[in-house]
């Protein structure tokens, strides 16, 4: 699953560029589901299609990850071909000083800062710019609106995974590793790769009116509290897939929460409850979808979350693909 | 100048019938079905010349930013509170008209003499502004105005002419976007095209939202008068817009990322042309089009405007030669979107 994982989080694919990841999920999706389609937003839509099993009542269940990941855009080209530059996502201006970022096209750029006033000023973003290495403005190729996402390889610690964009391709790899390890299942399983979630939910909620799940999970990366003098918050690496209970934009289901901490019991899959103090996730807004979506989270715990340098626990990640494989193999029991 | 009467009609968001009735009267002949929905949008089709291959979606809103009156004072003046954004900076010793009577009425202020030294460096709070009409009493003001009632500002449009045709007036977001929609309307496209003249925006998009919900539509365009921020800086930043420099294109603002595929149309419409656009800065502000994009299972949206300085103030400036471009660019394009291929 490290190659996947790899391919994944070093694609290029900030909120409305994810045209080349939806492009490697295709490829791989595709001999695992029975139907494939693209909505009008760019969602990816997925269907494993359900053999009835008498004694199980087959649901239409939703699981989604968003493609997406934070970066910059390019909002002026001064005289001297330096690019201003705003977010698209929740980006911090410190973690952009000394990064590089790669536009759609490959090209790399060098993050710079004017001079600061204080000595310890806190870096502002509009007072940054990107130096893509332009002798002067007629030779440069970038314009206004141009996209760059951070550049940073995806490094193997062993236990411990480090790459850009975790944020949320550790979740669409997992959906693709439950995809191909689900061999049969009594529902219909739509394996929905979302866009746009980094600048508001939005391919989520538009994918969620098209789909009209019973049951959504969304599986996404959330924030730990076991780094030095971190923010208290009951999530370590390693302890296991997190099942959210509550994060800044929605209450989880309880029935859903139940039903995966159940399961996860009876796999002795390790898992922990999530409260999260800050963010929120797709879940959100399937969950007001229509006439309202039983709707949960599973989480992967993630140091540095939107940092060019994300970190995962491996184990925590095969511990969700396998609680996901048997959630989905049996009933749903929402309590 | 349709421009002028759009300009000057009143049309506080939650309020928007003069500018309804203006915009009805001048495209009822030019349409083959219309209707007003229940929240007060203006819903006109006109039908494509061949199969249209895309049921195509343009919005412009008809509400403007302005006043709601709160709470009437014993001395006869008016409290109040913003409807939609509003820099209180802007208010001090305005002219202002009340409700469905237009009552004139002026926003009191200080006067310098009476300035302490520390008030000058302070900005009044809105909540500490009243309008003054005239009155004497509250029993006389309540025979003129009731809680509840919007007030706009009293604005006369104005050519100020030269190069770049300059024109002068209130509510240029969005009035020149109604204007130009309904200017487009003097011809037929290969698209079905449902012109969509929207309520409530400046208070959040509301009426987009149900309008884009009822006509369904595969793709959206937006039309606005946009912030434009061109007056010299003393660092090399970017202007927002520039005037006279022709529509401008959004890729993201803060409520849409555009589809690129109807960027790409516009620009390539644009240089084949001749027409004159630029990129509106990315991450400011919100349109329509940031509720459009999100009805149903999605809609590929883009925003065109217009630039327009000092847009929420009583005073804002445009350049009739940007309109004319818009307009150009706007029909151009929509002669070639039936070609566009949504699919991927």
């Amino acid at each position: 699953m490290k190659e996947l994982i790899k391919e994944l989080t070093e694609a290029f694919g900030p909120s409305g560029n994810e045209d080349a990841v939806r492009e490697i999920i295709k490829k791989h999706v595709a001999e695992h589901v029975d139907e494939v389609r693209v909505d009008p937003l760019g969602n990816l839509i997925t269907l494993k299609k359900g053999k009835p099993k008498s004694g199980v009542q087959s649901r239409k269940i939703m699981l989604a990850a968003h493609m997406d990941e934070i970066g910059v855009i390019i909002s002026y080209v001064d005289d001297k071909g330096f690019l201003r530059f705003t977010r698209v996502g929740g980006v911090f201006p410190l973690t952009l000083l000394g990064s590089r970022v790669v536009f759609a096209d490959g090209s790399t750029g060098v993050i710079g800062r004017e001079k600061p006033e204080k000595r310890d000023e806190f870096p502002r973003m509009d007072k940054m710019y990107i130096d893509v290495g332009a002798v002067d403005k007629e030779h440069l190729n970038r314009k206004v609106g141009d996209v760059a996402a951070f550049v940073r390889p995806f490094v193997d610690l062993g236990q411990r995974l480090t790459a850009k964009a975790f944020d949320d391709r550790i979740g669409c790899a997992i959906l693709l590793q439950t995809a191909l390890e689900l061999k049969t299942t009594p529902h219909d399983v739509y394996f929905v790769f979302t866009v746009q979630e980094e600048v508001g939910l939005r391919g989520a909620l538009t994918s969620a009116f098209g789909v009209e799940p019973d049951v959504a999970i969304a599986v996404d990366v959330t924030l730990t509290g076991d780094t030095p003098e971190a923010h208290p918050m009951a999530v370590s690496l390693g302890a296991g897939p997190a099942i959210k209970v509550k994060d800044r934009g929605m209450l989880a289901h309880s029935g859903v929460k139940n039903w995966m901490a159940n399961t996860a019991e009876r796999l002795g899959v390790p898992y922990q409850f999530e409260v999260l103090e800050g963010g929120t996730t797709d879940a959100m807004a399937i969950q007001t979808s229509r006439a309202g979506v039983a709707a949960g989270v599973l989480s992967i715990p993630c140091r540095y979350v939107h940092s060019p340098s994300e970190m995962v626990d491996y184990d925590d990640v095969q511990n969700a693909v396998k609680l996901l494989v048997g959630l989905l193999s049996g009933p749903v029991d929402l309590g | 100048m349709l421009l002028k009467e759009l300009s000057e009609a009143f049309g506080v968001s939650g309020h928007e019938d003069a500018v309804r009735q203006l915009i009805l009267d001048a495209i009822k002949d030019r349409v083959d079905e219309y209707n007003v929905d229940a929240l007060g949008n203006l819903i006109a089709l006109k039908r494509g010349t061949g199969p249209s291959q895309h049921k195509v979606m343009v919005a412009a809103h008809m509400d403007e930013v302005g006043l709601m009156i709160l709470h009437i004072e014993k001395e006869g003046s008016l409290r109040f509170h913003p409807v939609g954004g509003i820099d209180p900076r802007v208010l001090l010793a305005k002219k202002v008209l009340i409700g469905d009577d237009k009552v004139p009425g002026v926003i009191g202020m200080k006067p310098i003499h009476l300035l302490e030294p520390k008030e000058r460096q302070r900005v009044v709070k809105d909540q500490e502004l009243h309008i003054d009409i005239g009155t004497s009493s509250k029993e006389e003001t309540e025979k003129l105005v009731k809680i509840g009632d919007y007030a706009a500002f009293d604005i006369s449009f104005r050519e100020l002419g030269g190069e770049l045709r300059t024109v002068k007036g209130k509510a240029f977001d969005d009035r020149v976007g109604c204007a130009v929609l309904v200017e487009l309307l003097r011809t037929s496209y290969p698209v079905d095209l449902y012109a969509a003249f929207t309520v409530q925006e400046e208070v959040g998009l509301r009426g987009a939202r149900v309008a884009a919900y009822s006509i369904a539509p595969d793709l959206a365009f937006a039309l606005e008068g946009t912030i434009c921020d061109d007056l010299p800086k003393k660092r090399d930043i970017s202007p927002t817009t520039k005037l006279g420099a022709g529509p401008a294109i959004t890729i993201m603002d803060r409520s849409v990322i555009a589809d690129r595929r109807l960027v790409q149309l516009l620009v390539d419409t644009a240089e084949k042309n001749g027409i004159p656009y630029q990129f509106k800065q990315p991450g400011l502000g919100g349109t329509d089009a940031g509720a459009i994009h999100l009805s149903r299972e999605g809609v590929p949206s883009v925003v065109v405007s217009v630039p327009a300085r000092y847009i929420h103030s009583p005073a804002c400036l445009l350049s009739l030669n940007d309109f004319d471009n818009t307009v150009r660019l706007m029909r151009e394009s929509l002669a070639k979107v039936n070609e566009l291929d949504l699919s991927r």
